[in-house]
């Protein structure tokens, strides 16, 4: 069980994540796109969506630094295990707390605003759902990892991550006695991972950021 | 290449900066274009029109891509027509081309929708009873549950809803009407079937087999001409539209062609070019003003003056003074002119009585059949007295003699009919006209012509006759319109005639001057030529007239002042020439093949029917608030002692007469009368009789305010009944529908006035009669917004149905080029879906019943003789014989377990009875078995009429205008009657069938069937009367000539016997409003409310798009002129209050050097649903442009059982007239307008909203 959770499943939900995306970015570009409800509704998503993207944002950075980086370069810096482990916990928690908020107050809207229930797919309130259960399992590994703040099991993480990251083979053993929560963490990370492609989620490859940069007026040339 | 790659080689991708940076240029991927291109592809062309609102019935192809509609342009694939005739195509218009938006917008209805208020006491009350039914029948038993829901409609809060539980509703709900109440309490209102006949089929078909009422919908909508039944006998047919180009003389009178027959204005451009003359008649410079070689403005409302000046003209110059040969000849043919009228002496004058028969002479001159229908005239070479073929007493009981070759019956030989008894007089008499363009208007606004009496005598040359032992003076009727028209002739002499046009006497060009406001020597010169037209080419010489001179109470007068014209001139009948009236364009091509199918004739006969003025006017209660006295309308000749009551009276009398048909019919439910009287071994027929004539039994019509004669379920479809047509809209909220309305007048009752003789007066007159309001529609019209069921209906290109018009004599399909979008479904299925679940909630409730039927006595069958005189059974003047005096009775048997199965296949009534129209029948065995093998049989042998194909192909296999099989056999059937040969008109087409599949392929001209008048050739176009001309078939009239003079005896009574002109009608709305009103310091001003069509609009669109809405300053607005607005200080788009006492209208002024001085017009059918703000005189918010109009009803136009004043569904019956209203203008300052945003606050639950 554990090996395909978290040797085989990673793959499965990778491969289907990145070309899910690829494929519908490409063959249904129409698609393509958050499904904001701020007509039907503007005053809560505002407070709601930037505590949200903010905290999200904010934890998914730590999640990518945190995991792939190679503990060769953490040590390089002279960070030790215990230092990342009360930094990922300080950072996450706090961020955590702000992602909590934003999406408690998105789902309310969604679930509780007659119009915007009405036009919600399932797979709208699917995704806040998801998301949230994730938000709390993560929080509530903070209070496991109280009890080894030295950081050892955080390393296990990153051994795991970085097998997998690099293909190589033996990735869950490192996950074979940690606690049941990271388990369902990960596992449910990984479905989320999975389910991306199909909902909304893809709306986070196209932040405008070259908007921001791009000349006023853009011509795209004839085909040649 | 690919949009991913795109992006990973964002960095790597090559651009080009342009303008200093401002510019860059990208290689990226394009392909996302395409979906834009794309938009305007398709795969594939489907012909349809739109033929739910629309009469132009012009042919489109609508471009289908992926299952959607993409876009739609016209046909142009019309047969060709011969060399030197333009052709048909293209017709369409801008509204039909931008239609296709209206698909997929958001006004498009997408599911059922239930108030919620209703569907919430629904469920919890069918927790308690469980059956549909009893459920219904326990909220109707609470007033107050039922009162929750009334008084809510209009005011928003529906809920979607599934089909199967709105079919429930309204099923259970019918089933209960009909046992609780009887099934003429269940009333449907769609207009104008030939848009699309098996739409409205599918909701007639329902109700006619469950005993419901259709609703009449040409005369409510002001439409029908009555001019045209008194006159011809026919309800209206016209010329199409390329026979303008075969005309050298065009008067466009009232009708704004480029406007509303857009498609057909081709013609007039081409006519034009080909070197006719056209002379426009409208009051305000409309864009029909633009055609005219010669613009004539007169006052809006005085047309029948200007007519009146031009017959005078006309009659003087080629009837009198240098006689016309053409004319001449004409009119002793096809005119009642020879025939003879006798004088009757009323205190102390002679007046003009009743046309002399047959009966009036010793030993009935020889005639046997009918004598007392037998006009009589006389012979010019002999002298005698000559029974000519031909009147409607030949029509009937014999065969052979009912044709107009000038023959004398008796010797069978032909004759010379004597026009003028000038000459051969036996003496010259005093006779007294009736004038009425003495008297003053309420307001001062239509001018009065002072002559120094109401009755103005002129001489005659008349001829005694011994009738009856008594010496009576006898004239013929050119002598009497001659001076009718105030014609001075040589030999004659005498007061209130003209020898000079310049004198002041009715109705010389210079009499009408003060009037109109025409210039007298425009009214000669048009007159003149139209004449010498005439004269030189054999009748070419047209007018085409519209509703703006329909819709005024005395439309008849306009009507007839142009008609006589027409008739006069040897117009009706000829290529080129005629009577063009386009108002509705209802010509339902293959008729006879329909009604079987619209009216289930295949199952029951006869249908119920109803027309609907009289039924609104009752059941809106707007006769409660009547303020026309019967006085104010009569003759000054007439008897006033006879003329006591009001207008309700008179239509009450019509309805006990059998004149005028009834629903509902009776004060019982008709089911308990006939199980009544089977149990007491009793004829149903015989029963009801004895028990009206006992008092015991009452009509519904004497009491329409008992709940026991309230309708109590309307369908509404393929129309905006509330939206547009209902006139008395606020009348309709509060008594119909009892909900929040505008009604600002007070009645009868509360004004202490004299009621009605009688009619049973309630002091509390009741409010929400009306139980379940159910519309099928494909958007949320304002009928939609005040029902309680909306059906989503499929719209123009969702569905299959056939559609004519009278324009062109093409038939041509509706298709389905995509399944009916979202839940919606066809008019057809939704009725099919309705009637499946009536059949099973029946079982239990309704098995095989009896119930006994009252219909009208009816124009075209033999009942049309029954009346020579006016006798009332009730006032004991005769018996009451059913069909005779009084309604007749049938008793019908309705399977009601069985509705579903009669619905989807064709009854046996038609091997069994034959089918028919218009006085004849023929066998249609033929038809039926090949209907069995095209549409299959279902199990019980009977073929299907499953599909809506299957519904055309029923109609077009049972028309003779589709099937040549057919039209020969009715020309066979009329040949017999006639006694000449017609049938050479269908022989060479014997072998045609046109069939669904191919109308669709190509639009199909008709076969010439008898039901029409005009005929189908390669040498002529269609033309109205062009067989009575040219075959020799009587007009369905008294003479069977173009009848003139008018002799039933409420005609003469209210002055109507001959045309004159009469001035718009007092309607008393706006003084009391003032008073109440005209001291809030705001300036106000009173102004005659006009409401043509639409402007851009009307017909394929509606004004609740965004197109209208950019056009039409983005809701309600009305036209007004720039003195009238600058003399209460309106500036243009400013908000205005117009209001009387029927109610009030918010919307914007549109000011305009467009309008006339005194005249306020507001287009019709401009939604109340976007951008219409509160009214401060009603409190509620403003209304539509009928929210200021009360039907009043005509007496004449309830006439019946009188030759062609007989009744037929939508060809005789009184009119909702609507435009002799005034109303009072105000502003309203912007910082006043109130949106009424709150919301509805009268609920029995506190502050629940209105769902």
């Amino acid at each position: 069980m554990d090996f395909f959770l978290f040797q085989i499943f990673p793959y499965i939900a990778i491969a289907v994540f990145a070309l899910g995306s690829i494929l519908r970015f490409d063959r249904d570009p129409y698609s393509w796109r958050s499904k904001s409800s701020q007509l039907l509704r503007k005053k809560q998503l505002i407070i709601g969506s930037v505590l949200f993207h903010l905290g999200i944002l904010t934890i998914l950075a730590g999640h990518v630094v945190g995991l792939l980086t190679p503990i060769a370069i953490w040590d390089a810096l002279g960070v030790s295990h215990g230092a990342k482990q009360i930094l990922a916990m300080a950072a996450g928690g706090f961020a955590g707390v702000f992602c909590f908020i934003g999406l408690v107050i998105l789902l309310h809207r969604r679930l509780f605003d007659p119009r915007i229930r009405a036009t919600s797919s399932f797979s709208d309130i699917a995704v806040l759902v998801l998301l949230l259960v994730q938000l709390c399992l993560g929080m509530w590994t903070i209070t496991v990892s109280m009890n080894h703040l030295d950081g050892h099991e955080m390393v296990k993480f990153m051994e795991w991550a970085q097998h997998i990251g690099t293909f190589r083979g033996g990735a869950h053993e490192y996950l074979l006695d940690v606690a049941l929560v990271f388990k369902l963490h990960i596992t449910l990370g990984m479905f989320i991972l999975f389910v991306w492609p199909f909902t909304r989620l893809v709306h986070a490859f196209s932040a405008p950021v070259g908007f921001i940069f791009r000349p006023y007026q853009v011509v795209r040339k004839r085909a040649k | 290449m690919s949009y991913f790659i795109d992006r990973i080689s964002y960095f790597a991708q090559n651009r080009e900066k342009f303008s200093d940076g401002h510019g860059v240029t990208t290689e990226e991927n394009r392909a996302w274009e395409e979906a834009y291109r794309g938009r305007w592809a398709h795969d594939k062309i489907v012909r349809s029109t739109h033929g739910v609102n629309c009469t132009g019935s012009c042919s489109w192809k609508i471009y289908v891509k992926n299952g959607l509609i993409t876009w739609e342009t016209q046909q142009t694939d019309y047969p060709r027509t011969r060399p030197d005739l333009p052709n048909h195509e293209p017709r369409g218009c801008s509204r039909g081309a931008s239609y296709s938006w209206y698909i997929y917008s958001a006004n498009r209805l997408k599911y059922p929708l239930i108030r919620k208020r209703l569907l919430k006491m629904w469920r919890a009350m069918k927790e308690q009873h469980s059956d549909p039914v009893d459920t219904w029948k326990a909220i109707q038993a609470d007033p107050i549950l039922r009162m929750e829901y009334q008084k809510v409609r209009g005011r928003g809060g529906f809920v979607r809803a599934e089909w199967d539980e709105a079919n429930e509703i309204i099923a259970a709900s019918n089933i209960h009407t009909i046992k609780e109440h009887g099934p003429d309490r269940v009333i449907g209102f769609s207009p104008i079937p030939a848009m699309s006949m098996v739409s409205y089929a599918a909701g007639s078909r329902y109700l006619s087999l469950i005993g419901g009422v259709c609703m009449s919908f040409y005369d409510w909508y002001c439409d029908l001409p009555p001019a045209s039944p008194q006159t011809w006998g026919e309800q209206t047919d016209v010329p199409e539209s390329a026979d303008w180009y075969n005309s050298g003389f065009i008067i466009m009178w009232g009708s704004n062609v480029p406007q509303t027959r857009t498609p057909d204005a081709h013609f007039m451009t081409e006519a034009r070019y080909k070197g006719t003359q056209v002379v426009t008649v409208t009051p305000d410079y409309s864009e029909a003003a633009k055609f005219g070689d010669i613009w004539l403005n007169p006052k809006q409302g005085t047309d029948a003056a200007v007519g009146m000046a031009m017959g005078h003209v006309i009659l003087k110059e080629f009837h009198l003074d240098n006689v016309s040969e053409y004319f001449d000849e004409y009119t002793r043919k096809y005119s009642d002119f020879p025939f003879l009228v006798k004088l009757e002496k009323r205190d102390g004058r002679y007046i003009p009585g009743r046309m002399l028969r047959a009966a009036d002479f010793d030993k009935n001159l020889g005639q046997k059949n009918n004598p007392e229908w037998k006009t009589v005239c006389l012979d010019e070479k002999t002298g005698d007295v000559v029974v000519p073929t031909g009147s409607i007493g030949f029509r009937w009981g014999e065969d052979g003699q009912w044709n107009i070759q000038p023959n004398n019956a008796k010797t069978k030989k032909e004759f010379l009919p004597q026009k003028t008894l000038l000459g051969s007089e036996d003496e010259i008499l005093k006779v007294g006209f009736p004038y009425f363009a003495g008297a003053e208007h309420e307001h001062g606004y239509f001018e009065a012509n002072d002559q120094g009496g109401d009755i103005l005598d002129r001489n005659l040359p008349v001829k005694y006759m011994e009738i009856d032992g008594d010496k009576v003076p006898v004239v013929t009727v050119f002598d009497l319109v001659c001076a009718n028209y105030g014609i001075a002739r040589e030999g004659l002499g005498g007061d209130n005639v003209a020898s000079d046009y310049s004198e002041n006497v009715p109705y010389t060009p210079k009499w009408q001057e003060s009037i109109t406001g025409v210039a007298a020597d425009k009214i000669t010169q048009v007159a003149r030529a139209f004449a010498d037209n005439a004269d030189k080419t054999q009748g070419k010489s047209m007018i085409i007239i519209g509703a703006a001179m329909n819709h005024w109470y005395h439309m008849d007068m306009n009507y007839r002042a142009c008609i006589n014209m027409l008739v006069f001139c040897g117009c009706i009948g000829q290529s080129g020439g005629g009577w063009s009236h386009y108002v509705g364009q209802e010509k339902l091509r293959p008729q006879t093949g329909w009604l079987p199918l619209a009216f289930g004739l295949d199952w029951t006969r006869p249908p119920r029917q109803m027309n609907s003025t009289s039924f609104f006017y009752a059941h809106t209660d707007q006769w409660r608030y009547e303020t026309l006295g019967v006085n104010e309308i009569l003759c000054p000749t007439a008897d006033k002692e006879k003329w006591k009551g009001s207008l309700i009276d008179c239509n009450i009398r019509a309805e006990r007469m059998g004149w005028l048909p009834s629903a509902p019919q009776l004060q019982e439910n008709p089911l308990d009368l006939v199980r009544k009287a089977e149990g007491k071994g009793v004829d149903p027929v015989e029963y009801v009789t004895e028990r009206l004539k006992d008092g015991d039994l009452r009509m519904s019509c004497e009491d329409p305010d008992d709940p026991a004669n309230w309708p109590r379920n309307l369908f509404v479809w393929r129309s905006n009944l509330l939206g547009s047509s209902g006139k008395g809209h606020e009348y309709f909220l509060k008594h119909f529908l009892g909900t929040q309305h505008g009604v600002q007048g007070k009645d009868l009752g509360e004004e202490g006035r004299k009621g009605s003789e009688e009619v049973v007066w309630h002091d509390d007159a009741p409010e929400g009669k009306l139980d379940l309001v159910v519309t099928l529609d494909f958007r949320m019209s304002t009928t939609c917004m005040y029902s309680d069921i909306v059906l989503p209906t499929a719209s123009w290109y969702e569905k299959n149905d056939l559609n004519t018009s009278d324009m062109h004599p093409f038939i041509h399909p509706l298709s389905k080029a995509i399944d009916p979008v979202w839940q919606s479904r066809s008019d057809w299925e939704i009725y099919k879906g309705i009637a499946k679940k009536f059949s099973e909630l029946s079982p239990g409730h309704l098995g095989v019943e009896k119930e006994i039927v009252l219909t009208p006595i009816q124009h075209d069958t033999p009942g049309e003789l029954a009346q020579p005189d006016v006798k009332e059974w009730r006032k004991g003047e005769c018996d009451l014989i059913p069909g005779v005096t009084a309604p007749a009775m049938k008793v019908v048997e309705r399977d009601y377990p069985a509705t579903y199965e009669r619905f989807t296949s064709l009854g046996p009534l038609l091997e069994k009875l034959g089918n028919g129209g218009k006085g004849i029948g023929w066998n249609t065995d033929h038809e039926v078995e090949f209907l069995k093998q095209l549409n299959g049989e279902n199990k019980e042998g009977r073929a299907k009429i499953v599909t809506d194909i299957d519904a055309c192909e029923t109609v077009l296999t049972l028309a003779p205008e589709t099937n040549g099989e057919v039209a020969v056999k009715a020309w066979e059937a009329l040949s017999k009657i006639t006694g000449l040969d017609h049938t050479h008109l269908a022989k060479p087409k014997e072998d045609e069938k046109i069939r669904f599949r191919d109308i669709q392929a190509q639009p199909r001209k008709i076969i010439s069937s008898p039901t029409w008048s005009g005929i189908e050739s390669e040498e002529v176009c269609y033309n109205a009367g062009y067989t009575n001309v040219h075959e020799y078939i009587p007009w369905r009239t008294l003479t069977g000539r173009q009848q003139l003079y008018q002799d039933h005896p409420w005609m003469l009574d209210f002055g109507e016997g001959l045309v004159s002109y009469k001035p718009p009608i007092n309607t008393a709305t706006v003084q009391s409003m003032i008073e109440k009103h005209g001291d809030d310091n705001v300036p106000h001003i009173t102004l005659n409310f006009i409401t043509p069509h639409q402007k851009w609009g009307i017909h394929s669109t509606y004004s609740d798009n965004l197109h209208m809405l950019t056009l039409s300053r983005g809701g309600p607005i009305v036209w007004m002129s720039e003195p009238d607005a600058k003399s209460v200080g309106i500036k243009d788009n400013d908000w205005v209050e117009v209001f009387n006492t029927n109610g009030a209208i918010t919307a914007r002024a549109v000011v305009s050097q467009r309008v006339n001085d005194g005249m306020l017009m507001m287009y019709h059918a401009q939604e109340k649903i976007v951008n219409t703000p509160g009214s401060k005189i009603t409190n509620a918010r403003g209304g539509i442009h009928n929210s200021v109009t009360r039907t009043t009803v005509k007496p004449t136009h309830m006439i019946g059982a009188y030759a062609q004043q007989s009744y037929g569904f939508n060809y005789y019956g009184t009119v909702g007239s609507n435009r002799d209203e005034f109303v009072v203008v105000r502003k309203i300052e912007d910082k006043d307008i109130d949106w009424m945003e709150g919301p509805a606050e009268d609920s029995i639950i506190p502050g629940e909203a209105a769902e």
